[in-house]
């Protein structure tokens, strides 16, 4: 199967003898129309990049006056002028909706990943449970926005942190419990079993087997979903309404509502925004690229 | 207690599995609780707010038949919102699979600095779908965006603001941002394929297009249907980047069922009629997955997992 975990064992066998390397299908070399590919897309990604960056640094005045695509006298007036506008209220506004709904999250779905290992060859109800998160993959959060809308006003919630924390949540459950049942039913079967003859009640060898064994994979998961959660822009958008709640990628837009002439501030509020994400990409980049396809995951 | 095993061990395994099970099930309710009150009764919601004609704002939700539904069914608008849905999901698709097929096959081979490549191709995947309509906005901006600054008339056309190119940005961003997830599949798929195929090719004398057409996309089947189906069914819920990229606009050019939803329900208040695109929406997703996985040939569940 397609899976970022997966490939990367065949992949490091092939670096480390030479011959196995040699082997690789020729096509894969000397692939003219493949390499000429890989270097324009390299163009197409990093121009808009890089044009983000210099102009974040140029003067509003400069940048009518200068080339777009060369540096110039670089100045952090606009990270001040973003910084003044709020966005550390919205920097932990963000913090606050991505860990309260992260941490829950993965919390509940290892529990229950690890119930339905455990628990399915003799419980027909917790078959069912597995079923209802397959099925909860190909539901759609815009479909089902606006019921979700009505139990948050209903919930007294509306235009809280806590309405975007409760949905993240309930849409990060489905796939948390694929992934991590796939790991928690890879776990031998005899460890479980010593533990039971050890005495050990199930919750006492979910958290102390199951829970080292399988931690490479909550990482993993946690990343996928924090990531989810941090960018997301449905949920801020329908169920909070004053500025005070904004987190990043809402505010971002309302910014650019208000100051759309002013491109060095916009695309300053862009870079500042990204750049806890870019931070942990240079930190954790394989933790966060096998993160990003943890729907494939085995 | 060295008597206790065997006293055990006479016990069915039925009833020691049952009592078993009974111990962790409880361990489930949590995340069934948060998915039912958020996903399933929703699920259900959506289907009965169909039938209502709400305001979004008061208390009460008077419900009128199918009232909802014959409004929107007799709506002009719903045909240009499916056939912008349908324009935006085939155009994006024909642009991104061709594309990441070919870095896929790219990345795929174990060059240290293609690894390094790859690496760069994935920041756009990691910004918000928000940030990056933002930065897409201002850069093509024809007064104030990179075409204005460089002088290029061919950048310094309207792009947001002429149907057509609007349809064309929308696709060049959503391509900006997925072909590297798609190209990370396409490397996984492309690095399954046994080298032995290509050896016995390459006895026969088959030239490298030849291969490429005979043994890396045949192999690459269920790949591709994978990659397809995400493709496919994401591009139904593309909300974030054409909401804040043009608001569905110009005019209409860029409504999709999506944000021809959100424009109902949130800005027009009519909650009913929006309720109907919404189980639109998820008819026709539920509709292309079932499509692409017959085309497939495989175990219903076992697509399901990777259409996660």
């Amino acid at each position: 199967m397609t899976t970022a975990l997966d490939t990367r064992r065949p992949g490091q066998t092939a670096e480390v003898p030479p011959p196995p390397a040699s082997r690789r299908p020729r096509i894969l070399q000397y692939n003219f129309l493949g390499g000429l590919t890989g270097w324009i897309w390299l163009v197409v990604v990093l121009v808009p990049i890089y044009w983000i960056v210099i102009t974040s640094f140029k003067l509003q005045a400069d940048y009518y006056a200068t080339n777009p695509l060369v540096p110039s006298s670089p100045t952090l007036e606009n990270y001040r002028f973003v910084l003044e506008n709020h966005f550390v209220r919205y920097f932990f506004n963000s913090v606050i909706v991505t860990l309260g709904a992260v941490v829950p999250a993965i919390v509940v779905s290892f529990m229950a990943a690890y119930a339905i290992v455990r628990g399915s060859a003799g419980s027909r109800f917790l078959r069912s449970v597995n079923a209802i998160f397959l099925m909860g993959l190909a539901i759609p959060l815009q479909a089902v926005i606006i019921p979700v809308y009505l139990i948050i006003i209903k919930l007294q919630m509306y235009d809280t942190l806590g309405a975007i924390i409760l949905p993240s949540i309930a849409f990060a459950i489905p796939l948390s419990v694929l992934v991590l049942s796939n790991f928690v039913r890879d776990i031998p079967k005899e460890l479980f079993e010593s533990m039971r003859m050890d005495g050990a009640t199930e919750w006492g060898t979910l958290w102390r087997l199951a829970l080292p064994l399988t931690r490479p994979a909550l990482v993993t998961v946690t990343i996928y979903q924090g990531l989810q959660i941090w960018n997301g822009f449905l949920l801020p958008l329908i169920l909070t309404q004053s500025p005070e709640q904004r987190t990043l990628p809402l505010a971002l837009s309302a910014f650019q509502g208000q100051y759309n002439i002013n491109i060095p501030a916009v695309l300053a509020s862009v870079v500042l925004t990204t750049l806890p994400i870019l931070t942990l990409y240079v930190i954790g980049r394989r933790q966060l690229l096998s993160g990003l396809t943890a729907g494939f995951g085995k | 207690m060295t008597i206790a095993p065997p006293v055990v061990r006479t016990a069915p395994p039925a009833a020691s599995r049952g009592a078993r099970s009974v111990s962790v099930s409880w361990m489930a309710w949590p995340a069934l609780f948060a998915f039912t009150v958020f996903g399933i009764v929703p699920l259900f919601g959506v289907l009965v707010l169909s039938f209502s004609s709400w305001n979004g704002l008061s208390p009460n939700i008077p419900f009128t038949g199918l009232d909802s539904w014959r409004s929107v069914l007799n709506d002009p608008d719903l045909p240009h919102a499916l056939w912008v849905t349908f324009l935006i999901m085939a155009l994006s698709w024909l642009a991104q699979t061709p594309i990441s097929i070919l870095l896929g096959v790219f990345i795929a081979s174990h060059q240290r600095y293609r690894n390094w490549l790859a690496v760069l191709y994935f920041v756009p995947l990691l910004l918000s779908q928000a940030a990056i309509a933002i930065t897409y906005k201002a850069l093509l901006d024809p007064n104030f965006g990179l075409g204005a600054g460089l002088g290029w008339g061919f950048l310094q056309q309207d792009w947001l603001g002429e149907s057509k190119l609007a349809v064309g940005v929308v696709i060049f961003v959503v391509s900006w941002q997925w072909i590297p997830f798609h190209s990370l599949i396409y490397q996984g798929g492309i690095r399954q394929i046994p080298a032995s195929m290509y050896e016995a090719a390459e006895i026969d004398g088959a030239g490298r297009v030849r291969k490429f057409f005979s043994i890396t996309l045949p192999q690459l089947k269920y790949t591709i249907i994978t990659s397809s189906t995400l493709m496919v069914v994401g591009s139904l819920t593309f909300f974030d980047l054409i909401y804040v990229l043009t608001a569905g606009g110009p005019g209409d050019a860029t409504r999709a069922l999506a944000v021809d939803m959100y424009q109902r329900g949130f800005k027009a208040n009519l909650m009913g009629p929006a309720s109907v695109i919404a189980v639109i929406l998820v008819l026709v997703g539920l509709g292309l997955a079932l499509l692409l996985r017959r085309l497939g040939g495989r175990d219903a569940a076992e697509s399901q997992l990777e259409g996660a």
